[in-house]
This record gives C-alpha cells, structure tokens and sequence, in this order.
C-alpha cells in the first residue's frame, strides 16, 4: 500500500507541468542563474571514461535543486559509480546552496556557493577539479578507495554575464577537508549560445534556440603551499545541450585532458527536467488550497 | 546609526514600490523593437507558457502571490520599464531574474503580454 503510494505520487509529479532548465550546457561550470522560487529540478549528470592503467568506469550524480527564494537556491547530489571488473558503489552525497549578492543584474554578476560534501575515494562523478587531482584518483580499486572519506567544505565564487545572447561564467574555487588537508583549489569557465536568439512561434522540438553550444574549461591550482599549474589536471570540454518542448534537457560533453595527468578523454551526458511551483501543485494534488 | 536607517527607510520605500515602478528612466525609454509583430506575440505566447505562466497563471491572471499580468497598466507600461523587470527580477518578492533569455525573446514575452492586456475586456 505505502509502495503504491510512493509510486502514483511519484507518476503525479511527472505528469506536473514543466519548467524549462535553464542553467545551460555545462556540466563543471555554474552560472550565476539561480532556480525559480518554488520550482524543483531533477537531473542527472553521468561521466564515463577509460584512465590510463585503470578500468573503464560510469560515475554519476543525481541532483535535487530547489529554489527557495529569489536569491537562494539549495541542492542535494547522490553520488554513486560503477567500475568494470570492480563493485557498484553509493559513494556519497552533497549539500550545496547557492546565494546571489547584488539584487539587480550587472554586466558581471556574483554569487556565493557554499557546499559540504560527505563522499569517500571511489567517487568518480567529478564535478569540480581541484588541487593536484589527477587520472591516479581513478584509477584506484574500488573497494580499497571508499575507505577513505572525504568530508569536505566547498567554497564557490561564481562571476556570471550575459553578452548579446552569449553566456560568460567564471568559478573560483577553494576547498577544505573538515578534518586535514591543505586549502585546495581550482576553477572552472564556460561560454555558451544558442544557436538563435529568437523564438519560433510554433512549438517544436528541433528549433535552434533549443539548442545551446559551448565550451568549458575546467582544472586544478594546487593547495594554499603549493599553488599554480604544475602537476594538475586540466580539461577542455565543447558541450551541446537541446531542450525539448517539455522542457526536458539532454546535454552531453565530451571532456579532453590537455596535461599530462589529466584522463585523455571523458565522456560527459545528462538530462534534466524541471517540475514548476511544486509546493504549490502538491497541495492542490492532494486537494489543498493552490 | 543613521545611515543604516536612511538604509533601511530606502529598501522599505523600494520594496513597497512595484517592479515596474523600480525600472530607471533610461530603461523606460527603451522602444521594443518587436511592437506590433503578430509572430513575435505567438512566439511570445509561447515563451510566457514556458516561463511565466507556472507562476502567473496560463492568462496571465496571477496565481498566489504572482500578480496579474492581464491589467491595463501592464498594457499601457513603457516596454523597456518591462524589459528592466525581466532584466532584473524582483528578487526580494520573489520574481527572478530572466537575464538568461537572449534580449529578442525577452522583447517577444513583452509584446505578448502587452497584447493580452490589451485584449482585456473592459470592466
């Protein structure tokens, strides 16, 4: 009975009318576009790659985001991965929020992130770089590497614009293991377009402004004694993303280290889909005032 | 200590106004480039189910705390102080930002809602 429950809320919700999720093609990056007050978006951002030395391996994240006000959004991500020859693993989860600073927009735009992340060394869904991680970090055995936990504060400076139908992004950012560790550090930037900056007038699936192209790069700057290139990972990722009528968004990434240390090749992909005022159609699914 | 009340006398005075009130003069001067275009009120017809309506209603009628977009002064706004609002949002009461839709979608949202406005019978 609590099964079926489960299942014909779970069916309601999909059936809710959809929003559009808007935050772009990129998978590392984060724009200053915070989520719409009230609205809930699910996505998945999956990567798979073949390190040297190591086995090929599918990592992904399922990520929960919420917009709570105006200028707060919060998000929760589940991580897990799976690894050829080795186990599937849960490998942990994050807690991120999200804060914009300046209430009117500017021709560069912050906002704060703030994250704590409680995943262990099997987790492979990278989605950030930081300090001197590298191909080695994935190409441990499984079972041996989720005995080492990270529990971690993340600290994101985002500096987003928005340039004649172009979208700019910058991240600063600096973690922090709650327990040891170095200062770590890292970044990542994005540019991306529609392929046109005027709607159709009809509904459709394959317009060119559903489609958005761009780039990303993304990397580690070592720890706060340690600080600059040398011996760090670097990526450089065209992504595509098409957004159906519904709202549904795919995208996919492919990621191609450029040093020494980086993984020669990722494989990034994911969907999206944004369920609008989900407070607000809850109560009114279950009879309550809209 | 009385610069942080003039602070706060001037963001009560700013939340109490609209946000179509808010928008600078040099933001109200703004013609929309689309006024008039039939397709350019389809597409925005289009654009305001996919963004707007979930909050203010699928006629633009308000919904909870969004408020009507189906009134005269909407119709009659200067287009750019509409423009300033999808610019900027009213993050305070609750309205994002739209800066993340390209400037011509933006103008094609406004031409369709100045359209519905003006279809609004009269009372």
């Amino acid at each position: 009975m609590q099964v079926s429950c489960v299942y014909i809320t779970a069916v309601a919700m999909l059936l809710l009318p959809a929003a559009w999720a808007g935050e772009g093609p990129f998978f590392v990056t984060y724009t200053h576009q915070l989520e719409e007050p009230g609205n809930l978006e699910f996505a998945t951002k999956n990567v798979t790659g073949k390190p040297d030395g190591g086995n090929r391996f599918l990592a992904g994240a399922a990520e929960f985001e919420y917009g709570v006000l105006g200028w707060w959004t919060t998000e929760v991500y589940l991580d897990g991965q799976v690894t050829g020859g080795e186990n599937t693993l849960f490998t942990g989860y994050r807690w991120e929020n999200r804060f914009r600073v300046l209430p009117h927009e500017h021709w560069i735009n912050p906002v704060l992130y703030v994250e704590f992340e409680n995943i262990n060394g099997a987790d492979k869904t990278l989605l950030e770089v930081v300090n001197h991680d590298s191909q080695d970090d994935l190409t441990a055995f499984s079972a041996d590497a989720l005995r080492e936990k990270q529990r971690e504060i993340e600290a994101k400076l985002i500096l987003g614009s928005y340039v004649k139908g172009w979208t700019i992004a910058e991240n600063f950012i600096a973690e922090k293991n709650v327990r040891h560790a170095p200062y770590e550090f890292g970044y990542a930037a994005g540019i991306s377009r529609p392929l046109a900056l005027a709607a159709r007038p009809e509904r459709c699936n394959i317009c060119p402004e559903n489609f958005q192209a761009g780039v990303e790069m993304y990397g580690g700057l070592g720890t706060h004694d340690n600080f600059g290139f040398n011996g760090t990972s670097h990526y450089v990722a065209p992504t595509l993303a098409w957004t159906l009528a519904d709202g549904t968004m795919f995208h996919v990434s492919p990621s191609f280290g450029i040093t020494g240390s980086s993984a020669p090749f990722l494989l990034r992909f994911g969907v999206s889909y944004e369920i609008a005022q989900i407070g607000r159609r809850a109560r009114s699914f279950f009879g309550g005032r809209p | 200590m009385k610069r942080v009340v003039l602070f706060f006398l001037g963001l009560s005075l700013a939340l109490a106004q609209s946000p179509l009130q808010q928008a600078p003069e040099r933001w109200r001067a703004k013609a929309n480039p689309l006024a008039g275009d039939a397709q350019a009120a389809q597409a925005g017809a289009k654009l305001f189910a996919r963004e707007c309506a979930a909050c203010h209603g699928d006629n633009g009628e308000g919904l909870g705390k969004a408020p009507a977009l189906k009134r005269a002064d909407v119709g009659q706004a200067p287009p750019g102080a509409l423009f300033w609002v999808l610019e900027n949002g009213a993050l305070w009461q609750g309205m994002p930002s739209f800066a993340h839709l390209p400037e011509a979608q933006r103008w094609q949202i406004i031409t369709y809602v100045q359209a519905l406005s003006a279809r609004k019978k009269p009372e």
